[in-house]
């Protein structure tokens, strides 16, 4: 056993991307391993070791863990990216809630059907733009720091940075408007830790693809 | 203003119920101020009080604090309900996260057809039962302890009880096969402010009902046809 914490999850972003850009970012290396088929999602149910039977699963510190909200407040505590107190914790765990309803509409968004995908990137934009990227805005504009929490960076920079890029994917010029936003966008993109993820063969994923989609309804079909 | 803990919500379970339960099991006293029309939430909205749009919204030492997550891990941690180290805390949002994924497919119940409420009533039952409580009952059978985390009353504990408590109320006999959840539920809701929680007169909200739906859709304008997921 290496050490290192190794992630069980599909060859694709998913709900396991924020978990490899958190460990990334804390600067922690980390395995993987890629679900293909039925039998080797059937055996880990098999196994035990998925207490829901669900994926993420993420094997840390002698902890099978699931949940990605657990396992993120997890790397976050102990990778010192949560904070000085109680009170620092909240403004992150609000922050991080905000964008990750953003990100749902994201994940969910090649799994919707054809005819539903140009109202559903509507709404993505239009979430974007109108509720949550004017609260990061005004935030950093409030401060004028260059991280989100307690002028240190935290998992709420490493989730935004993360969302922002994801939503440029699908709407290139979203930040338009938002300067602040363009900014710190550079600042984050510059930080070694996400600099090196950020570049080619880093554990990265790219975005889903019909493959991706595929193997999803292969191996969870109901 | 210190102290002042309030909770601005519609008059029903939602999203909030979850604090609701965490605050009273804390022994936490707090107020509520409920939505009732679309004027209030919008001055809500113009005074700038919801970050992003949304309630649930809690006030509490000096935060507009919103999230439901946030709030309930604030809450866990200011009470010492979250477990004595970063492994404890890991334990309880696993089954925090799985107590969460269940108590979500009846969120939505009210807002369904007729048709959709039978079949969601089973999806619930299935889910309880082939995927939830199995895993709680191992937990519980596997260490022996009374509480679900370090031989410690948790949030996870809290949780659980409103969870069950909740999938009872579809399909009262649901506990039948799981003896550790049934030992598990008469444990917890003895607890003292549970107990009283759990009586008449507190602030714990009823079965949501059509006056409840009408309520959020209307404060909300939320019209649109809701599917079970």
């Amino acid at each position: 056993m290496s050490g290192k914490p190794r992630l069980t999850y599909c060859n694709g972003r998913g709900r396991m991307e924020p978990v490899r850009w958190l460990l990334a970012a804390a600067g922690v290396e980390f395995e993987e391993i890629f679900l293909e088929t039925r039998e080797q999602y059937e055996k880990l149910i098999k196994d035990g070791v998925l207490m829901f039977q669900q994926v993420p699963l993420v094997e840390i510190d002698g902890m099978k863990m699931v949940q990605t909200r657990a396992i993120l407040s997890y790397i976050a505590g102990k990778y010192n990216l949560y904070g000085k107190d109680l009170k620092e914790r909240a403004l992150i765990d609000m922050y991080v809630e905000g964008i990750t309803d953003l990100m749902q509409m994201i994940l969910l968004f090649p799994f919707s059907p054809p005819e539903a995908k140009e109202k559903n990137l509507d709404s993505i934009k239009e979430r974007a733009t109108n509720r949550y990227f004017p609260v990061f805005e005004k935030v950093l504009k409030q401060h004028g720091q260059d991280f989100l929490v307690g002028n240190k960076f935290s998992w709420a920079d490493v989730q935004l940075i993360e969302a922002i890029l994801a939503v440029e994917e699908k709407i290139p010029a979203v930040l338009s408007g938002f300067p602040q936003l363009q900014a710190f966008k550079i600042r984050m993109s510059n930080m070694p830790t996400i600099k090196k993820f950020l570049q080619p063969g880093s554990p990265r994923k790219p975005p889903p693809d019909e493959r991706y989609i595929e193997t999803v309804l292969k191996i969870f079909k109901k | 203003m210190a102290g002042k803990l309030k909770l601005y919500y519609f008059d029903g379970r939602g999203k909030m119920e979850s604090i609701r339960w965490l605050l009273a099991a804390a022994g936490v006293e707090f107020e509520e101020e409920f939505l009732e029309t679309r004027e209030q939430y919008e001055k809500l909205l113009q005074d700038g009080s919801l970050l992003f749009q949304q309630v649930p919204m809690v006030e509490i030492d000096g935060m507009k604090m919103v999230q439901t997550r946030a709030i309930l891990s604030y809450i866990a941690a200011k009470y010492n309900l979250y477990g004595k180290d970063l492994k404890e805390r890991a334990l309880i949002d696993m089954y925090v996260g799985g107590t969460d994924d269940l108590m979500g497919f009846i969120l939505m119940f009210p807002f369904l057809s007729a048709e959709d409420k039978e079949k969601q009533r089973a999806v619930i039952v299935q889910k309880a039962t082939s995927r939830y409580f199995p895993a709680y009952e191992k937990v519980l059978k596997d260490h022996g302890q009374d509480f679900l985390v370090g031989n410690n009353f948790s949030w996870a504990d809290v949780h659980l009880l409103e969870a069950i408590l909740m999938v009872e109320e579809k399909k009262s006999d649901v506990l039948s096969g799981f003896p550790q959840l049934q030992a598990f539920k008469a444990r917890i809701s003895s607890i003292p402010t549970i107990k009283k929680f759990l009586e008449p007169g507190s602030q714990r909200k009823p079965v949501p009902d059509d006056k409840y739906v009408e309520t959020v859709r209307r404060v909300l304008c939320m019209y649109y046809d809701i599917k079970a997921n």
